[in-house]
């Protein structure tokens, strides 16, 4: 096996990178830190190891730079977290509906790996063993962090 | 109400990604991590693919005979799998290009890479290159240029593997006797080309 051209993984991956991006550290930070993601994997892509899961490949290097972006927020003075905006309500956005942006701000409080294997399974739709490779655990710890995250919102968000 | 979580959760993300698309390409450029950077081009036969390293212009593949994921697998196995879509690396090709096809150039002012050239038919493309607009050779006549006159099979194998067709123009070479013979975007493509340059063939194909 030979690794494709980078803009394969580009036109297949993106829009999931980039949610998942969304998911860790809202819609401001986000665009950052896709820049930085597959500007890094490009630079390192050409030592990859053959028969590498490009796809969850990806999710780590971007997790790792969602990480760096939470770091450096932190040391920021004002760290003042911006919901994403609420998307996609049957009403046209203002209305009778509890706003999604509430849950994502749940999504924002959670345990990093907890919001990342949340993101991944339901957001970008991975299977726990592909999340499980991007959060370098097992598939059923990976399993549990979903769990675990799902409980939690729907604890706070209710 | 776990349900209505993962609904929520699976409408996260949005918009938007088109333009962060966009910047990193050219934040790729900038960078130089773009070691082969690639366009659509367009031509009276069909589209064309062509794509350039920093050295220059490595490939032009015509889309009308071939599939471009296979030009591009082909690309990163062979140069480098840092291969992205970059337009305007490739402006000034497609101009000349367009110039070409409408009958007002010539000859191409453009940097090749011959990265995908090897062995003997280096020398039977570099021979090639220096046929003129509207006149032709045969296999023959460009082996013995290259250095070799008996070896008019291997230059038909090097000049059917040509990467860079239109540019290097093999359709200037024929058979003896002004067969048109084999072209990579077909016979019919050749014809027309030599036609364009305004080329006397004496035979047809």
């Amino acid at each position: 096996m030979t690794l494709p051209p980078f803009q394969a993984l580009l036109d297949d991956h993106a829009e999931a990178i980039h949610r998942f991006l969304i998911g860790l550290v809202g819609p401001a930070e986000a665009e950052d830190c896709f820049q930085e993601t597959f500007l890094a994997a490009l630079r390192s892509y050409t030592r990859l190891r053959e028969g590498s899961n490009l796809r969850a490949w990806l999710f780590t290097v971007a997790r790792s730079k969602a990480m760096d972006a939470h770091r450096r927020s932190r040391r920021a003075p004002v760290p003042v977290a911006e919901p994403p905006e609420p998307r996609r309500s049957g009403n046209g956005g203002h209305g009778v509906e509890p706003v999604d942006g509430d849950l994502w701000a749940a999504v924002a409080a959670l345990p990093e790996k907890q919001r990342a294997a949340v993101v991944l399974r339901f957001t970008c739709d991975l299977s726990h063993r592909e999340i499980g490779r991007v959060l370098d655990c097992s598939d059923d710890a990976a399993r549990r962090s979903v769990h675990e995250g799902v409980k939690r919102l729907r604890e706070v968000w209710a | 109400m776990s349900d209505r979580i993962e609904e929520l959760l699976r409408t996260g993300g949005g918009d938007g990604v088109g333009e962060a698309v966009e910047r990193f390409l050219a934040k790729a450029e900038d960078g130089q991590l773009l070691d082969v950077a690639y366009a659509r081009a367009e031509s009276p036969f069909g589209d064309l693919l062509v794509a350039a390293t920093p050295r220059g212009l490595v490939r032009v593949g015509f889309l009308h005979t071939m599939d471009e994921d296979a030009v591009l697998d082909e690309l990163a196995t062979r140069i480098s799998p840092r291969v992205l879509r970059s337009p305007a690396r490739l402006d000034d090709v497609r101009r000349q290009l367009d110039e070409y096809f409408d009958g007002r150039r010539r000859r191409f002012e453009l940097r090749t890479d011959r990265a995908l050239i090897h062995g003997f038919a280096r020398k039977v493309l570099a021979q090639t290159a220096r046929i003129p607009y509207g006149s032709f050779l045969t296999y023959g006549e460009v082996a013995a240029e290259a250095g070799n006159p008996r070896a008019h099979r291997a230059a038909g194998s090097a000049l059917a593997r040509n990467p860079i067709p239109i540019v290097i123009p093999c359709h200037r070479v024929l058979r003896s006797g002004g067969v048109i013979g084999n072209y990579g975007g077909g016979p019919e493509m050749k014809a027309r080309l030599l036609a364009l340059e305004g080329a006397k063939v004496a035979g047809t194909s």
